[in-house]
Protein backbone atom coordinates (compact mmCIF):
# COMPACT_ATOMS: atom_id res chain seq x y z
CA UNK A 1 0.00 0.00 0.00
CA UNK A 2 2.74 2.40 1.01
CA UNK A 3 4.81 3.38 -1.97
CA UNK A 4 8.33 2.05 -1.68
CA UNK A 5 10.91 4.63 -0.68
CA UNK A 6 13.01 5.67 -3.64
CA UNK A 7 16.58 5.27 -2.44
CA UNK A 8 17.91 7.55 -5.13
CA UNK A 9 15.51 10.33 -4.25
CA UNK A 10 16.26 13.24 -1.96
CA UNK A 11 15.43 12.08 1.59
CA UNK A 12 14.26 15.57 2.51
CA UNK A 13 10.48 15.62 2.35
CA UNK A 14 9.89 19.17 3.60
CA UNK A 15 12.46 21.90 3.37
CA UNK A 16 11.50 25.36 4.54
CA UNK A 17 14.39 27.87 4.61
CA UNK A 18 14.25 31.33 6.13
CA UNK A 19 10.49 31.54 5.66
CA UNK A 20 8.77 34.82 6.45
CA UNK A 21 5.05 35.38 6.08
CA UNK A 22 2.53 38.01 7.13
CA UNK A 23 -1.17 37.81 7.80
CA UNK A 24 -2.79 41.16 7.29
CA UNK A 25 0.04 43.54 8.06
CA UNK A 26 1.35 41.44 10.93
CA UNK A 27 4.56 39.40 10.46
CA UNK A 28 3.68 35.91 11.71
CA UNK A 29 6.68 33.88 10.50
CA UNK A 30 9.99 35.64 10.92
CA UNK A 31 12.63 33.40 9.35
CA UNK A 32 11.54 29.84 10.05
CA UNK A 33 13.74 26.87 9.10
CA UNK A 34 11.99 23.52 9.11
CA UNK A 35 13.31 20.30 7.65
CA UNK A 36 11.52 16.97 7.74
CA UNK A 37 13.22 13.87 6.35
CA UNK A 38 11.67 10.70 5.04
CA UNK A 39 10.20 8.54 7.80
CA UNK A 40 10.59 11.17 10.52
CA UNK A 41 7.84 12.18 12.93
CA UNK A 42 8.28 15.85 13.76
CA UNK A 43 6.15 17.74 16.26
CA UNK A 44 5.70 21.48 15.93
CA UNK A 45 5.12 22.96 19.37
CA UNK A 46 4.56 26.43 20.76
CA UNK A 47 2.12 28.64 22.60
CA UNK A 48 -1.14 29.80 21.04
CA UNK A 49 -0.48 32.40 18.38
CA UNK A 50 3.19 31.46 17.96
CA UNK A 51 2.65 30.72 14.27
CA UNK A 52 2.33 26.92 14.18
CA UNK A 53 -0.74 26.83 11.96
CA UNK A 54 0.70 29.49 9.73
CA UNK A 55 3.92 27.51 9.34
CA UNK A 56 2.02 24.37 8.42
CA UNK A 57 -0.25 26.25 6.02
CA UNK A 58 2.84 27.78 4.43
CA UNK A 59 4.24 24.27 3.92
CA UNK A 60 1.12 23.23 2.01
CA UNK A 61 1.10 26.44 0.00
CA UNK A 62 -1.89 28.11 1.65
CA UNK A 63 0.04 31.05 3.07
CA UNK A 64 2.32 32.83 0.60
CA UNK A 65 5.90 33.36 1.73
CA UNK A 66 7.16 36.91 1.61
CA UNK A 67 10.70 35.53 1.52
CA UNK A 68 12.49 32.24 1.96
CA UNK A 69 12.38 28.95 0.13
CA UNK A 70 10.12 25.94 0.21
CA UNK A 71 10.55 22.59 -1.45
CA UNK A 72 8.49 19.42 -1.08
CA UNK A 73 9.89 15.98 -1.93
CA UNK A 74 12.96 17.69 -3.36
CA UNK A 75 10.90 19.76 -5.80
CA UNK A 76 10.78 23.54 -5.64
CA UNK A 77 7.29 24.54 -4.49
CA UNK A 78 6.49 26.42 -7.71
CA UNK A 79 6.93 23.25 -9.73
CA UNK A 80 5.43 20.86 -7.17
CA UNK A 81 2.29 19.06 -8.44
CA UNK A 82 2.29 15.70 -6.67
CA UNK A 83 -0.35 16.61 -4.13
CA UNK A 84 -1.56 13.05 -3.74
CA UNK A 85 1.65 12.32 -1.80
CA UNK A 86 0.47 14.66 0.97
CA UNK A 87 -2.35 14.07 3.44
CA UNK A 88 -3.42 17.30 5.14
CA UNK A 89 -5.50 17.58 8.29
CA UNK A 90 -6.32 21.26 8.88
CA UNK A 91 -7.00 22.67 12.32
CA UNK A 92 -10.59 21.71 13.02
CA UNK A 93 -13.20 24.41 12.83
CA UNK A 94 -16.74 24.09 14.07
CA UNK A 95 -18.17 25.76 10.98
CA UNK A 96 -20.46 23.26 9.27
CA UNK A 97 -21.52 23.45 5.64
CA UNK A 98 -25.04 24.51 4.76
CA UNK A 99 -25.93 21.04 3.47
CA UNK A 100 -25.48 17.82 5.45
CA UNK A 101 -22.80 15.37 4.35
CA UNK A 102 -22.12 11.81 5.41
CA UNK A 103 -18.86 10.62 6.89
CA UNK A 104 -18.18 8.56 3.77
CA UNK A 105 -18.81 11.53 1.46
CA UNK A 106 -16.31 13.66 3.37
CA UNK A 107 -13.68 10.91 3.44
CA UNK A 108 -14.20 10.26 -0.28
CA UNK A 109 -13.29 13.88 -1.02
CA UNK A 110 -9.79 13.03 0.22
CA UNK A 111 -9.48 10.30 -2.40
CA UNK A 112 -10.19 12.51 -5.44
CA UNK A 113 -6.52 13.36 -5.77
CA UNK A 114 -5.88 9.72 -6.74
CA UNK A 115 -8.67 9.57 -9.32
CA UNK A 116 -9.03 10.75 -12.89
CA UNK A 117 -11.84 13.29 -13.20
CA UNK A 118 -13.29 12.17 -9.87
CA UNK A 119 -14.38 8.77 -11.16
CA UNK A 120 -14.13 6.24 -8.33
CA UNK A 121 -12.90 2.79 -9.26
CA UNK A 122 -13.10 -0.23 -7.03
CA UNK A 123 -9.65 0.42 -5.58
CA UNK A 124 -10.68 3.96 -4.67
CA UNK A 125 -13.79 2.79 -2.85
CA UNK A 126 -11.71 0.18 -1.03
CA UNK A 127 -9.21 2.87 0.01
CA UNK A 128 -12.03 4.97 1.44
CA UNK A 129 -13.38 2.04 3.44
CA UNK A 130 -9.85 1.25 4.62
CA UNK A 131 -9.32 4.83 5.75
CA UNK A 132 -12.60 4.67 7.67
CA UNK A 133 -11.51 1.48 9.40
CA UNK A 134 -8.11 2.98 10.31
CA UNK A 135 -9.91 5.46 12.57
CA UNK A 136 -12.64 3.04 13.65
CA UNK A 137 -15.39 4.96 11.88
CA UNK A 138 -16.70 2.27 9.52
CA UNK A 139 -19.79 1.92 11.72
CA UNK A 140 -20.57 5.62 11.23
CA UNK A 141 -19.94 5.82 7.49
CA UNK A 142 -23.50 6.87 6.68
CA UNK A 143 -23.93 9.20 9.64
CA UNK A 144 -24.06 12.94 9.08
CA UNK A 145 -20.78 14.65 10.04
CA UNK A 146 -22.79 17.41 11.72
CA UNK A 147 -24.04 14.88 14.29
CA UNK A 148 -20.57 13.76 15.42
CA UNK A 149 -18.70 14.66 18.59
CA UNK A 150 -15.52 16.71 18.32
CA UNK A 151 -13.34 13.63 18.63
CA UNK A 152 -15.27 11.69 16.02
CA UNK A 153 -15.14 14.66 13.68
CA UNK A 154 -11.38 14.79 14.05
CA UNK A 155 -11.19 11.09 13.19
CA UNK A 156 -13.14 11.80 10.01
CA UNK A 157 -10.72 14.55 9.00
CA UNK A 158 -7.80 12.18 9.52
CA UNK A 159 -9.52 9.44 7.51
CA UNK A 160 -10.07 11.98 4.74
CA UNK A 161 -6.32 12.65 4.65
CA UNK A 162 -5.46 8.93 4.82
CA UNK A 163 -7.84 8.07 1.96
CA UNK A 164 -5.20 9.23 -0.52
CA UNK A 165 -2.64 6.85 1.05
CA UNK A 166 -0.17 9.73 1.49
CA UNK A 167 3.56 9.43 2.10
CA UNK A 168 3.55 12.62 4.16
CA UNK A 169 0.89 13.34 6.74
CA UNK A 170 0.56 16.92 7.96
CA UNK A 171 -1.78 17.44 10.91
CA UNK A 172 -2.67 20.65 12.72
CA UNK A 173 -3.62 20.01 16.37
CA UNK A 174 -5.22 16.61 15.77
CA UNK A 175 -5.75 16.12 19.49
CA UNK A 176 -7.30 19.50 20.30
CA UNK A 177 -10.70 19.18 21.94
CA UNK A 178 -10.58 15.38 21.66
CA UNK A 179 -11.54 13.24 24.66
CA UNK A 180 -9.20 10.52 25.88
CA UNK A 181 -10.97 7.60 24.21
CA UNK A 182 -10.80 9.33 20.85
CA UNK A 183 -7.18 10.38 21.47
CA UNK A 184 -6.26 6.71 21.81
CA UNK A 185 -7.98 5.84 18.54
CA UNK A 186 -6.17 8.68 16.79
CA UNK A 187 -2.82 7.78 18.32
CA UNK A 188 -3.24 4.17 17.16
CA UNK A 189 -4.09 5.30 13.64
CA UNK A 190 -1.03 7.55 13.51
CA UNK A 191 1.18 4.83 14.99
CA UNK A 192 0.16 2.42 12.25
CA UNK A 193 0.97 5.01 9.59
CA UNK A 194 4.37 5.65 11.11
CA UNK A 195 5.11 1.93 11.26
CA UNK A 196 4.26 1.71 7.57
CA UNK A 197 6.88 4.38 6.86
CA UNK A 198 4.74 7.51 6.55
CA UNK A 199 6.50 10.79 7.29
CA UNK A 200 4.58 12.95 9.78
CA UNK A 201 4.61 16.65 10.63
CA UNK A 202 2.11 17.53 13.30
CA UNK A 203 1.24 20.56 15.35
CA UNK A 204 0.64 19.74 18.98
CA UNK A 205 -0.23 21.80 21.98
CA UNK A 206 1.10 19.14 24.35
CA UNK A 207 2.83 15.89 23.49
CA UNK A 208 0.15 13.61 24.94
CA UNK A 209 -0.35 10.03 23.79
CA UNK A 210 1.70 10.59 20.62
CA UNK A 211 4.87 11.27 22.58
CA UNK A 212 6.51 7.84 22.07
CA UNK A 213 6.25 8.27 18.29
CA UNK A 214 7.93 11.65 18.06
CA UNK A 215 11.51 11.76 16.77
CA UNK A 216 12.06 15.47 16.91
CA UNK A 217 10.35 18.60 18.12
CA UNK A 218 10.50 22.08 16.67
CA UNK A 219 9.32 24.81 19.00
CA UNK A 220 8.05 28.13 17.70
CA UNK A 221 7.80 31.35 19.63
CA UNK A 222 6.53 34.56 18.05
CA UNK A 223 7.24 33.22 14.59
CA UNK A 224 10.81 32.09 15.32
CA UNK A 225 12.22 28.62 15.95
CA UNK A 226 13.54 28.45 19.53
CA UNK A 227 14.26 24.72 19.69
CA UNK A 228 14.91 22.02 17.09
CA UNK A 229 15.92 18.65 18.50
CA UNK A 230 14.77 15.90 20.81
CA UNK A 231 11.26 16.35 22.16
CA UNK A 232 11.29 18.39 25.35
CA UNK A 233 11.36 16.13 28.39
CA UNK A 234 7.91 16.18 29.95
CA UNK A 235 7.96 16.42 33.70
CA UNK A 236 5.27 14.42 35.43
CA UNK A 237 3.97 13.31 32.07
CA UNK A 238 1.54 10.41 32.11
CA UNK A 239 3.82 7.91 30.48
CA UNK A 240 1.97 5.72 28.03
CA UNK A 241 -1.54 5.96 26.71
CA UNK A 242 -3.98 3.78 28.54
CA UNK A 243 -2.36 4.02 31.95
CA UNK A 244 -3.73 5.86 34.93
CA UNK A 245 -5.51 8.45 32.91
CA UNK A 246 -7.91 10.70 34.66
CA UNK A 247 -9.99 13.25 32.81
CA UNK A 248 -7.76 14.92 30.20
CA UNK A 249 -8.52 18.47 31.29
CA UNK A 250 -7.94 17.63 34.92
CA UNK A 251 -4.61 16.05 34.02
CA UNK A 252 -3.67 19.11 32.03
CA UNK A 253 -4.53 21.49 34.85
CA UNK A 254 -2.76 19.46 37.50
CA UNK A 255 0.45 18.78 35.66
CA UNK A 256 1.26 20.99 32.72
CA UNK A 257 4.41 20.27 30.73
CA UNK A 258 7.06 22.10 32.69
CA UNK A 259 9.64 22.39 30.00
CA UNK A 260 9.74 26.13 29.75
CA UNK A 261 9.50 25.68 26.02
CA UNK A 262 5.77 25.64 25.76
CA UNK A 263 4.84 28.61 27.86
CA UNK B 1 -55.31 16.60 -19.45
CA UNK B 2 -56.92 19.20 -21.69
CA UNK B 3 -54.15 21.68 -21.10
CA UNK B 4 -51.78 19.47 -23.10
CA UNK B 5 -53.65 20.37 -26.29
CA UNK B 6 -52.23 23.87 -26.15
CA UNK B 7 -48.76 23.91 -27.74
CA UNK B 8 -47.68 26.82 -25.51
CA UNK B 9 -48.54 24.70 -22.50
CA UNK B 10 -46.39 21.81 -23.70
CA UNK B 11 -43.49 24.23 -24.07
CA UNK B 12 -44.22 25.68 -20.65
CA UNK B 13 -44.10 22.24 -19.06
CA UNK B 14 -40.83 21.37 -20.79
CA UNK B 15 -39.39 24.66 -19.57
CA UNK B 16 -40.72 23.98 -16.07
CA UNK B 17 -39.06 20.57 -16.01
CA UNK B 18 -35.74 22.10 -17.09
CA UNK B 19 -35.93 24.74 -14.35
CA UNK B 20 -37.09 22.20 -11.81
CA UNK B 21 -34.06 20.01 -12.36
CA UNK B 22 -31.35 22.65 -12.86
CA UNK B 23 -32.10 25.19 -10.12
CA UNK B 24 -31.54 22.89 -7.11
CA UNK B 25 -28.75 21.00 -8.93
CA UNK B 26 -26.49 24.05 -8.76
CA UNK B 27 -28.35 25.55 -5.78
CA UNK B 28 -27.22 22.73 -3.50
CA UNK B 29 -23.59 23.85 -3.90
CA UNK B 30 -24.49 27.48 -3.28
CA UNK B 31 -26.37 26.52 -0.11
CA UNK B 32 -23.50 24.28 1.01
CA UNK B 33 -21.09 27.20 0.98
CA UNK B 34 -23.73 29.62 2.30
CA UNK B 35 -23.77 31.63 -0.88
CA UNK B 36 -27.46 31.41 -1.66
CA UNK B 37 -27.58 35.17 -2.16
CA UNK B 38 -25.58 34.69 -5.34
CA UNK B 39 -28.53 33.30 -7.31
CA UNK B 40 -30.59 36.31 -6.31
CA UNK B 41 -27.87 38.70 -7.37
CA UNK B 42 -27.43 37.01 -10.72
CA UNK B 43 -31.17 37.25 -11.32
CA UNK B 44 -30.98 41.01 -10.78
CA UNK B 45 -27.96 41.37 -13.04
CA UNK B 46 -29.66 39.36 -15.79
CA UNK B 47 -32.39 42.03 -15.98
CA UNK B 48 -29.96 44.23 -17.87
CA UNK B 49 -29.50 41.41 -20.37
CA UNK B 50 -33.24 40.92 -20.81
CA UNK B 51 -33.67 44.65 -21.40
CA UNK B 52 -30.87 44.69 -23.96
CA UNK B 53 -32.54 41.76 -25.71
CA UNK B 54 -35.92 43.53 -25.80
CA UNK B 55 -34.52 46.81 -27.01
CA UNK B 56 -32.21 45.35 -29.67
CA UNK B 57 -34.75 42.73 -30.78
CA UNK B 58 -32.37 39.87 -30.08
CA UNK B 59 -33.15 36.83 -27.93
CA UNK B 60 -33.66 37.94 -24.31
CA UNK B 61 -32.60 34.47 -23.12
CA UNK B 62 -29.19 34.58 -24.80
CA UNK B 63 -28.64 38.23 -23.89
CA UNK B 64 -29.54 37.52 -20.28
CA UNK B 65 -27.14 34.55 -20.30
CA UNK B 66 -24.33 36.70 -21.63
CA UNK B 67 -24.83 39.49 -19.09
CA UNK B 68 -25.37 37.08 -16.17
CA UNK B 69 -22.19 35.17 -17.01
CA UNK B 70 -20.20 38.41 -17.07
CA UNK B 71 -21.81 39.32 -13.72
CA UNK B 72 -20.97 35.88 -12.31
CA UNK B 73 -17.31 36.22 -13.22
CA UNK B 74 -17.25 39.65 -11.55
CA UNK B 75 -18.97 38.28 -8.43
CA UNK B 76 -16.62 35.34 -8.12
CA UNK B 77 -13.65 37.67 -8.47
CA UNK B 78 -15.00 39.87 -5.68
CA UNK B 79 -15.74 36.82 -3.50
CA UNK B 80 -12.35 35.20 -3.94
CA UNK B 81 -10.60 38.41 -2.89
CA UNK B 82 -12.49 38.12 0.40
CA UNK B 83 -12.52 41.86 1.03
CA UNK B 84 -14.90 43.31 3.57
CA UNK B 85 -15.82 45.92 0.98
CA UNK B 86 -17.08 42.99 -1.09
CA UNK B 87 -20.64 43.44 0.17
CA UNK B 88 -20.78 46.96 -1.16
CA UNK B 89 -19.32 45.90 -4.50
CA UNK B 90 -21.93 43.14 -4.77
CA UNK B 91 -24.76 45.56 -3.97
CA UNK B 92 -23.59 47.90 -6.70
CA UNK B 93 -23.58 45.00 -9.12
CA UNK B 94 -27.00 43.57 -8.14
CA UNK B 95 -29.02 46.74 -7.98
CA UNK B 96 -27.10 48.36 -10.79
CA UNK B 97 -28.18 45.41 -12.92
CA UNK B 98 -31.84 45.71 -11.98
CA UNK B 99 -32.00 49.50 -12.28
CA UNK B 100 -30.02 49.35 -15.51
CA UNK B 101 -32.51 46.92 -16.99
CA UNK B 102 -35.49 49.11 -16.20
CA UNK B 103 -33.73 52.20 -17.52
CA UNK B 104 -32.64 50.55 -20.77
CA UNK B 105 -36.16 49.33 -21.51
CA UNK B 106 -37.58 52.82 -20.96
CA UNK B 107 -34.91 54.60 -22.98
CA UNK B 108 -35.36 52.03 -25.74
CA UNK B 109 -39.00 53.05 -26.04
CA UNK B 110 -40.47 49.81 -24.63
CA UNK B 111 -42.85 49.58 -21.73
CA UNK B 112 -41.56 48.51 -18.33
CA UNK B 113 -44.49 46.12 -18.11
CA UNK B 114 -42.65 43.90 -20.59
CA UNK B 115 -40.26 43.10 -17.76
CA UNK B 116 -42.97 41.56 -15.57
CA UNK B 117 -42.86 38.22 -17.40
CA UNK B 118 -39.10 37.79 -17.02
CA UNK B 119 -39.31 38.96 -13.40
CA UNK B 120 -42.00 36.58 -12.13
CA UNK B 121 -42.41 33.99 -14.88
CA UNK B 122 -45.25 33.36 -17.30
CA UNK B 123 -46.47 30.17 -18.95
CA UNK B 124 -47.34 31.92 -22.20
CA UNK B 125 -43.89 33.43 -22.62
CA UNK B 126 -41.98 30.33 -23.70
CA UNK B 127 -41.26 30.70 -27.42
CA UNK B 128 -40.24 27.64 -29.47
CA UNK B 129 -36.70 28.99 -29.86
CA UNK B 130 -36.57 29.51 -26.07
CA UNK B 131 -37.11 25.79 -25.55
CA UNK B 132 -34.04 24.98 -27.64
CA UNK B 133 -31.91 27.56 -25.87
CA UNK B 134 -33.10 26.41 -22.43
CA UNK B 135 -32.46 22.75 -23.24
CA UNK B 136 -28.89 23.52 -24.32
CA UNK B 137 -28.24 25.66 -21.24
CA UNK B 138 -29.81 23.06 -18.95
CA UNK B 139 -27.61 20.34 -20.44
CA UNK B 140 -24.57 22.42 -19.57
CA UNK B 141 -25.79 23.00 -16.00
CA UNK B 142 -26.43 19.31 -15.42
CA UNK B 143 -23.12 18.25 -16.95
CA UNK B 144 -21.34 20.51 -14.46
CA UNK B 145 -23.52 20.02 -11.37
CA UNK B 146 -23.81 16.24 -11.65
CA UNK B 147 -20.70 15.30 -13.66
CA UNK B 148 -18.34 17.21 -11.39
CA UNK B 149 -20.31 16.61 -8.19
CA UNK B 150 -17.43 15.07 -6.25
CA UNK B 151 -15.03 17.89 -7.11
CA UNK B 152 -17.61 20.60 -6.44
CA UNK B 153 -18.58 18.95 -3.17
CA UNK B 154 -14.94 18.92 -2.06
CA UNK B 155 -14.48 22.59 -2.96
CA UNK B 156 -17.67 23.71 -1.22
CA UNK B 157 -17.07 21.51 1.82
CA UNK B 158 -13.50 22.64 2.61
CA UNK B 159 -11.85 24.93 0.12
CA UNK B 160 -8.40 24.88 1.71
CA UNK B 161 -8.31 21.09 1.89
CA UNK B 162 -9.44 20.89 -1.74
CA UNK B 163 -6.56 23.15 -2.77
CA UNK B 164 -4.07 20.96 -0.93
CA UNK B 165 -5.34 17.87 -2.74
CA UNK B 166 -4.43 19.65 -5.98
CA UNK B 167 -7.94 20.33 -7.29
CA UNK B 168 -8.12 23.35 -9.63
CA UNK B 169 -10.15 25.26 -7.05
CA UNK B 170 -10.12 28.65 -8.74
CA UNK B 171 -11.40 27.14 -11.97
CA UNK B 172 -14.08 25.13 -10.17
CA UNK B 173 -15.26 28.23 -8.29
CA UNK B 174 -15.55 30.10 -11.55
CA UNK B 175 -17.46 27.18 -13.03
CA UNK B 176 -19.93 27.23 -10.12
CA UNK B 177 -20.53 30.95 -10.65
CA UNK B 178 -20.97 30.64 -14.40
CA UNK B 179 -23.25 27.62 -14.02
CA UNK B 180 -25.40 29.53 -11.52
CA UNK B 181 -25.66 32.36 -14.07
CA UNK B 182 -26.74 29.95 -16.78
CA UNK B 183 -29.32 28.42 -14.43
CA UNK B 184 -30.78 31.84 -13.80
CA UNK B 185 -31.56 32.27 -17.46
CA UNK B 186 -32.96 28.73 -17.74
CA UNK B 187 -35.36 29.74 -14.98
CA UNK B 188 -36.20 33.12 -16.46
CA UNK B 189 -39.30 32.17 -18.49
CA UNK B 190 -41.22 30.07 -15.98
CA UNK B 191 -39.99 31.04 -12.52
CA UNK B 192 -38.76 34.54 -13.22
CA UNK B 193 -35.52 36.32 -12.45
CA UNK B 194 -36.60 37.71 -9.09
CA UNK B 195 -37.81 34.31 -7.86
CA UNK B 196 -35.20 31.99 -9.34
CA UNK B 197 -33.07 32.09 -6.23
CA UNK B 198 -35.97 30.63 -4.26
CA UNK B 199 -35.84 27.50 -6.40
CA UNK B 200 -32.09 27.20 -5.83
CA UNK B 201 -32.55 27.36 -2.07
CA UNK B 202 -36.00 26.24 -0.85
CA UNK B 203 -36.04 22.69 -2.33
CA UNK B 204 -32.56 22.14 -0.85
CA UNK B 205 -33.63 23.45 2.55
CA UNK B 206 -36.74 21.26 2.38
CA UNK B 207 -34.79 18.13 1.39
CA UNK B 208 -32.24 18.47 4.16
CA UNK B 209 -34.99 18.37 6.76
CA UNK B 210 -35.02 14.62 6.28
CA UNK B 211 -31.64 13.73 4.69
CA UNK B 212 -28.26 13.09 6.26
CA UNK B 213 -25.98 13.14 3.22
CA UNK B 214 -25.05 15.43 0.37
CA UNK B 215 -25.97 13.16 -2.54
CA UNK B 216 -29.30 12.35 -0.89
CA UNK B 217 -30.02 16.05 -0.41
CA UNK B 218 -29.12 16.84 -4.00
CA UNK B 219 -31.34 14.04 -5.33
CA UNK B 220 -34.33 14.81 -3.14
CA UNK B 221 -34.08 18.56 -3.79
CA UNK B 222 -34.21 17.90 -7.54
CA UNK B 223 -37.22 15.62 -7.03
CA UNK B 224 -39.09 18.21 -4.96
CA UNK B 225 -38.26 21.04 -7.32
CA UNK B 226 -39.26 19.11 -10.44
CA UNK B 227 -42.58 18.17 -8.86
CA UNK B 228 -43.53 21.65 -7.68
CA UNK B 229 -42.43 23.20 -10.99
CA UNK B 230 -44.70 20.91 -13.01
CA UNK B 231 -47.61 21.15 -10.57
CA UNK B 232 -47.24 24.92 -10.24
CA UNK B 233 -47.11 25.42 -13.99
CA UNK B 234 -50.23 23.31 -14.48
CA UNK B 235 -52.05 25.16 -11.70
CA UNK B 236 -51.17 28.44 -13.38
CA UNK B 237 -53.01 27.29 -16.52
CA UNK B 238 -56.23 27.41 -14.51
CA UNK B 239 -55.41 30.28 -12.16
CA UNK B 240 -54.00 32.89 -14.54
CA UNK B 241 -51.27 33.96 -12.11
CA UNK B 242 -47.52 34.36 -12.66
CA UNK B 243 -46.17 30.80 -12.72
CA UNK B 244 -43.13 31.69 -10.60
CA UNK B 245 -45.31 32.77 -7.70
CA UNK B 246 -47.32 29.53 -7.78
CA UNK B 247 -44.20 27.37 -7.97
CA UNK B 248 -42.39 29.16 -5.16
CA UNK B 249 -45.42 29.04 -2.86
CA UNK B 250 -45.74 25.30 -3.51
CA UNK B 251 -42.05 24.82 -2.68
CA UNK B 252 -42.56 26.68 0.59
CA UNK B 253 -45.53 24.42 1.38
CA UNK B 254 -43.31 21.35 0.82
CA UNK B 255 -40.67 22.88 3.05
CA UNK B 256 -43.19 23.39 5.86
CA UNK B 257 -44.63 19.91 5.45
CA UNK B 258 -41.18 18.30 5.66
CA UNK B 259 -40.30 20.47 8.64
CA UNK B 260 -43.39 19.18 10.43
CA UNK B 261 -42.52 15.60 9.55
CA UNK B 262 -38.87 15.94 10.53
CA UNK B 263 -39.34 17.32 14.05
CA UNK B 264 -40.25 13.95 15.61
CA UNK B 265 -37.53 12.32 13.50
CA UNK B 266 -34.90 14.71 14.86
CA UNK B 267 -36.12 14.14 18.42
CA UNK B 268 -35.75 10.39 18.01
CA UNK B 269 -32.22 10.79 16.61
CA UNK B 270 -31.21 13.08 19.45
CA UNK B 271 -32.53 10.56 21.97
CA UNK B 272 -30.54 7.80 20.25
CA UNK B 273 -27.31 9.78 20.39
CA UNK B 274 -27.92 10.65 24.06
CA UNK B 275 -28.26 6.93 24.74
CA UNK B 276 -24.94 6.34 22.97
CA UNK B 277 -23.25 8.92 25.18
CA UNK B 278 -24.57 7.25 28.30
CA UNK B 279 -22.81 4.07 27.30
CA UNK B 280 -19.54 6.00 27.03
CA UNK B 281 -19.73 7.52 30.51
CA UNK B 282 -20.53 4.16 32.03
CA UNK B 283 -17.36 2.81 30.39
CA UNK B 284 -15.37 5.60 31.94
CA UNK B 285 -16.59 4.76 35.40
CA UNK B 286 -15.57 1.14 35.18
CA UNK B 287 -11.96 1.97 34.19
N1 LIG C 1 -6.22 35.55 9.04
C1 LIG C 1 -5.42 36.19 9.91
N2 LIG C 1 -5.24 37.52 9.81
C2 LIG C 1 -4.42 38.18 10.68
N3 LIG C 1 -3.74 37.60 11.66
C3 LIG C 1 -3.88 36.26 11.81
C4 LIG C 1 -4.73 35.49 10.95
N4 LIG C 1 -4.65 34.19 11.34
C5 LIG C 1 -3.81 34.17 12.39
N5 LIG C 1 -3.35 35.39 12.69
C6 LIG C 1 -2.39 35.74 13.74
O1 LIG C 1 -1.17 35.11 13.44
C7 LIG C 1 -0.57 34.61 14.61
C8 LIG C 1 -0.21 33.17 14.43
O2 LIG C 1 -1.37 32.43 14.24
P1 LIG C 1 -1.34 30.86 14.14
O3 LIG C 1 -0.34 30.45 13.12
O4 LIG C 1 -2.74 30.42 13.91
O5 LIG C 1 -0.86 30.42 15.58
P2 LIG C 1 -0.91 29.02 16.30
O6 LIG C 1 -1.39 28.00 15.32
O7 LIG C 1 0.47 28.78 16.75
O8 LIG C 1 -1.85 29.18 17.45
C9 LIG C 1 -1.55 34.85 15.75
O9 LIG C 1 -1.11 35.93 16.49
C10 LIG C 1 -2.85 35.17 15.06
O10 LIG C 1 -3.55 36.11 15.82
MG1 LIG D 1 -3.13 26.81 15.27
Amino acid sequence: MQSTPHEDEDPTVISLRGATASLGSRPVLRGVDLTVRRGEVVALLGANGSGKSTAVRAVVGQVPLTSGELSLFGTDFKRFRQWSRIGYVPQRTTAAGGVPATVREVVTSGRLTRTRFGILRRADKAAVEHALSLVDMEGHADASVNALSGGQHQRVLIARALAAEPELLIMDEPMAGVDLGNQEVLANAVRRQVEAGTTVLLVLHELGPLEPLIDRAVVLRDGCVTHDGPPPEAVGQHALPGHDHVHPHAAHDAEPLRTGLLS
Amino acid sequence: MGFLNDPFMVRALIAAALVGVTAPAIGTYLVQRRQAIMGDGLGHVAMTGVALGLVTNTSPVWMATLVAVVGAVAMETIRSRGRTSGDVALSLLFYGGLAGGVMIVNLGGSSTSKLLGPMFGSITAVAPEDVTAMALLAAFVLAVALGLRRQLFAVCQDEEFAKVTGLPVRLLNLLIAVTAAVTVTVAMRIVGLLLVSAMMVIPVAAAQRITRGFAATLGLAIGISLTVSLVGTTATYYLNAPSGAAIVLLAIAVFMALTAVSAPLARRRAAASRAAEEVCTRDDVTV
